[in-house]
C-alpha cells in the first residue's frame, strides 16, 4: 500500500506534464478542471458561494468548449434526481451546490451512494441557514458524513482542481463506484484568486479517459433492475456491501492519488503531515485553515516549540488507523473542527479521531476545538492559543478539557 | 522614496473605496502582475451587501514564497483608499503598524491629510488619482492610478511590469485609447505622487 500521508517540506517531484501557472480563484479552477473533464451530463442549480463555478461551467458549454448535456434544474432536489437518472443510464455526470442546497438533496444522496452511481460533485463549504449565512463552515458537508459518498477536503484553489480531476477517477474505479463529494472553503478559497498550476487539457482527457460504465440502464442487450425495494432479507446485506466498498475506496483514492503525482508532481495521501515527525504537540484541521496553521506552526517552530500539523484530506472513508499510528508519538493534539456537532462529544473530526486513538497502546491527549463557523475569521492569534494549550497539557499542568472549546466566540 | 515593507518578504495590502471604483479589479489586477513577476500572491474582496457607492474592503498578498495564511488581513502594511470621503466616515488605519503605509487618492498634500486625521506615526502619500483618470481615460475611475502610486512608494514591482501587464490584459477587452489611456494613468501616478 502506498503511504497514507505526504509531507508539504518533501522535496517536490519532477512533473512529467507541463505545468501551466494561472491566477484564478478556486471556483474558475473547478470549473476549468469540469470543463477539461467534459462530463456527459451537469445538472446543477445556482447557490452562493458555488454559482461561479456553474456559471463559468454554463459559459463552456455555450461555446461549445465541451459536449456536456447542461440541464437547468429548477431545484437541488431536482439536480441530484436528474445526475442519479443520467448516471444509471450510464453517463459520466458531474454538479456542485453548497450548504442548502445540498441539504435539499439529502434524500437523493444516499439513493446515489447505494445504486452505486459515480457522481462527482463539489460542495462549496457554506454554513447551514440558520440564521442565514453565506460563508464558509463545514456544517453542510458534515451533514451529509453518513450518506456513503467519499468526501476530500482541500486546503487551496490547487488541490481544488487537482481534486476535480482526482476523483473521477476513484468514483468510476471498479472496486469503489461510489459518488465523490469535494469540498473548498466557500469564499476563502473558492472567491481569493491564487497562484496554481493546471494541467493541459489533452493530459486531463487521457488521465480520466473514456467512461464505460460497467452496468447501465441503456445497456438493452443487458438489461438490468436499478433502485430495487428490498425488504428486511436483501436491505442488510446490501448496506454491507456500501460499507465495504467504501472503506475500500481509501486504498483507490491513494492509487489514483500517486498516479496524478508522478504525473504532475502534487502528491497527495489520505492526509498531509507538516513538520510532524519530531512533534511534541499537533493540531488536526482540514481546509484552507490547514494553511494559517502552517504559518503559525513556523512562527512557533522559530520560537522552538516542537509543534506540528495533520491536514486531513479524506475524511470518508475516515483513516482511522493511519491517522491513529501518525499521532501515536505525540504528547497532546488538538482537533479544530468547523462544524460543530450539537449535543455530541464536540465536532466530527475530534469524534473521530479520539475514536480512531482509543485502542491505540501509545496514544496523546485529545482538545477538541470548534472555530469559524459561520464565516468567523479564524486568524493566527486563535491557533497560537491552541499550541498554548497543548504546552500545558504536554507539560502536564492541565487535563484536557472535557467540553469542546469554542475559538473566537464573542461573550 | 522607496519603503521597505511586509514581515520577511510576504507584503499585506487592503483597499479601500466606494463599490463601483473598481478596487477588486485593481486587487486583482496586481495578483495577475506579481504572476508575470513570478511572484505568489492572493486577492480576495471582504463579501457582505456591497452596493454602488458603499464603502467596501479588498485585500492583496504578495510574496515571493508560496504564501500559506488564509485568514483576513487585520494588519496590514499598506492601505490604499481610493475615495478620499472614506477618511471622514471610517478608520483606514485600523490594524496599521506605526511603520505603516497609507496612500490616499486626494488632490490635498500629504501633510495637510495628517493633520486632518490626527495621524501619529505610519507614512502618507497622496495622489490625485481621480483627476488623472479623468485626464487619461476620460473616466473618474481611480483604480489603475492608484497601482502606479502603489508600485512607486513599495517597489514590488517594476513600473514597466504593471504597464505590460495592462495591455496584455486589457488588449483582449478594450479599444486602444483605453488602453493607452490606462498605461498613462499608471505612468502619470508614478509620477505625480507625493511623499511627506
Amino acid at each position: 500500500m502506498a503511504k497514507a500521508a505526504t509531507k508539504l517540506n518533501a522535496p517536490a517531484k519532477k512533473p512529467k506534464v507541463k505545468a501551466i501557472t494561472v491566477a484564478m480563484t478556486g471556483n474558475a479552477g473547478c470549473a476549468l478542471a469540469m470543463k477539461q473533464i467534459n462530463p456527459d451530463v451537469v445538472a446543477a442549480y445556482p447557490i452562493t458561494p458555488q454559482t461561479t463555478i456553474v456559471e463559468e461551467f454554463a459559459t463552456y458549454v455555450a461555446n461549445g468548449a465541451v459536449d456536456t448535456e447542461y440541464v437547468n434544474v429548477e431545484s437541488e432536489h431536482s439536480a441530484m434526481s436528474a445526475c442519479i437518472g443520467a448516471s444509471a443510464a450510464g453517463a459520466r455526470v458531474m454538479t456542485t451546490t453548497s450548504s442548502q442546497g445540498l441539504a435539499l438533496m439529502w434524500e437523493e444522496l444516499s439513493i446515489a451512494s447505494a445504486m452505486r452511481l459515480p457522481i462527482v460533485m463539489h460542495n462549496v463549504n457554506r454554513a447551514l441557514s440558520g440564521p442565514i449565512n453565506i460563508h464558509c463552515d463545514h456544517s453542510d458537508s458534515m451533514g451529509a458524513r453518513d450518506m456513503g459518498w467519499v468526501q476530500m477536503f482541500g486546503e487551496t484553489a490547487q488541490e481544488a482542481y487537482d481534486n476535480t480531476i482526482i476523483a473521477i477517477r476513484v468514483a468510476e474505479h471498479e472496486k469503489v463506484l461510489l459518488p465523490v463529494m469535494i469540498m473548498h472553503d466557500g469564499f476563502i478559497t473558492s472567491h481569493a484568486i491564487d497562484r496554481f498550476d493546471v494541467l493541459e487539457d489533452d493530459v486531463v482527457k487521457k488521465f480520466v479517459g473514456e467512461y464505460e460504465p460497467k452496468q447501465a440502464l441503456l445497456n438493452i442487450d443487458d438489461p438490468k433492475t436499478f433502485g430495487p425495494f428490498a425488504m428486511p432479507a436483501y436491505y442488510f446485506e446490501q448496506r454491507r456491501q456500501l460499507r465495504e466498498a467504501l472503506d475500500g475506496a481509501k486504498d483507490i483514492v491513494l492509487k489514483v492519488s500517486k498516479e496524478y503525482g508522478k504525473l504532475t508532481g502534487r502528491s497527495y495521501g489520505l492526509f498531509e503531515e507538516y513538520r510532524l515527525d519530531d512533534a511534541h504537540i499537533a493540531i488536526v484541521v482540514m481546509g484552507s485553515t490547514a494553511g494559517t496553521a502552517k504559518y503559525v506552526v513556523d512562527q512557533a517552530r522559530a520560537k522552538g516549540i516542537k509543534v506540528g500539523l495533520l491536514k486531513l484530506r479524506l475524511f470518508r472513508p475516515f483513516p482511522a488507523a493511519e491517522i491513529a499510528e501518525a499521532l501515536s508519538h505525540l504528547k497532546a493534539v488538538a482537533v479544530m473542527d468547523r462544524a460543530d456537532s450539537i449535543g455530541a462529544l464536540g465536532g466530527p473530526v475530534y469524534m473521530e479521531v479520539k475514536a480512531a486513538l482509543y485502542n491505540s497502546k501509545k496514544r496523546p491527549h485529545v482538545q477538541g476545538y470548534v472555530y469559524g463557523l459561520g464565516g468567523r475569521d479564524t486568524g493566527p492569534d486563535q491557533i497560537e492559543t491552541v499550541i498554548d494549550d497543548l504546552k500545558k497539557i504536554a507539560r502536564g499542568t492541565e487535563a484536557p478539557r472535557e467540553q469542546v472549546t469554542f475559538l473566537g466566540v464573542k461573550g | 522614496m522607496e519603503v521597505t515593507i511586509g514581515v520577511g518578504n510576504l507584503t499585506e495590502i487592503r483597499w479601500h473605496a466606494r463599490g463601483g471604483q473598481g478596487a477588486v479589479t485593481a486587487a486583482k489586477l496586481l495578483a495577475e502582475t506579481a504572476l508575470s513577476q513570478g511572484q505568489y500572491f492572493q486577492a480576495f474582496p471582504e463579501y457582505g451587501p456591497e452596493r454602488m457607492g458603499a464603502p467596501i474592503l479588498a485585500f492583496t498578498r504578495i510574496s515571493n514564497d508560496p504564501i500559506h495564511i488564509r485568514s483576513s488581513i487585520t494588519n496590514p502594511d499598506i492601505v490604499v483608499v481610493l475615495d478620499p470621503t472614506l477618511l471622514n466616515t471610517i478608520d483606514v488605519t485600523v490594524g496599521m503598524g506605526d511603520d505603516g503605509v497609507l496612500i490616499i487618492n486626494t488632490d490635498e498634500e500629504p501633510a495637510a491629510v495628517r493633520k486632518a486625521m490626527k495621524l501619529k506615526g505610519r507614512k502618507v502619500y497622496t495622489v490625485n488619482a481621480t483627476s488623472i483618470a479623468r485626464e487619461t481615460i476620460g473616466r473618474p475611475i481611480p483604480n489603475t492610478p492608484m497601482m502606479g502610486a502603489l508600485v512607486k512608494v513599495t517597489g514590488i514591482m517594476p513600473l514597466k511590469s504593471v504597464t505590460d501587464y495592462v495591455r496584455k490584459s486589457f488588449g483582449k477587452k478594450f479599444a486602444a485609447e483605453i488602453i493607452e489611456g490606462n498605461v498613462k494613468a499608471v505612468e502619470r501616478a508614478y509620477a505625480e505622487v507625493k511623499s511627506e
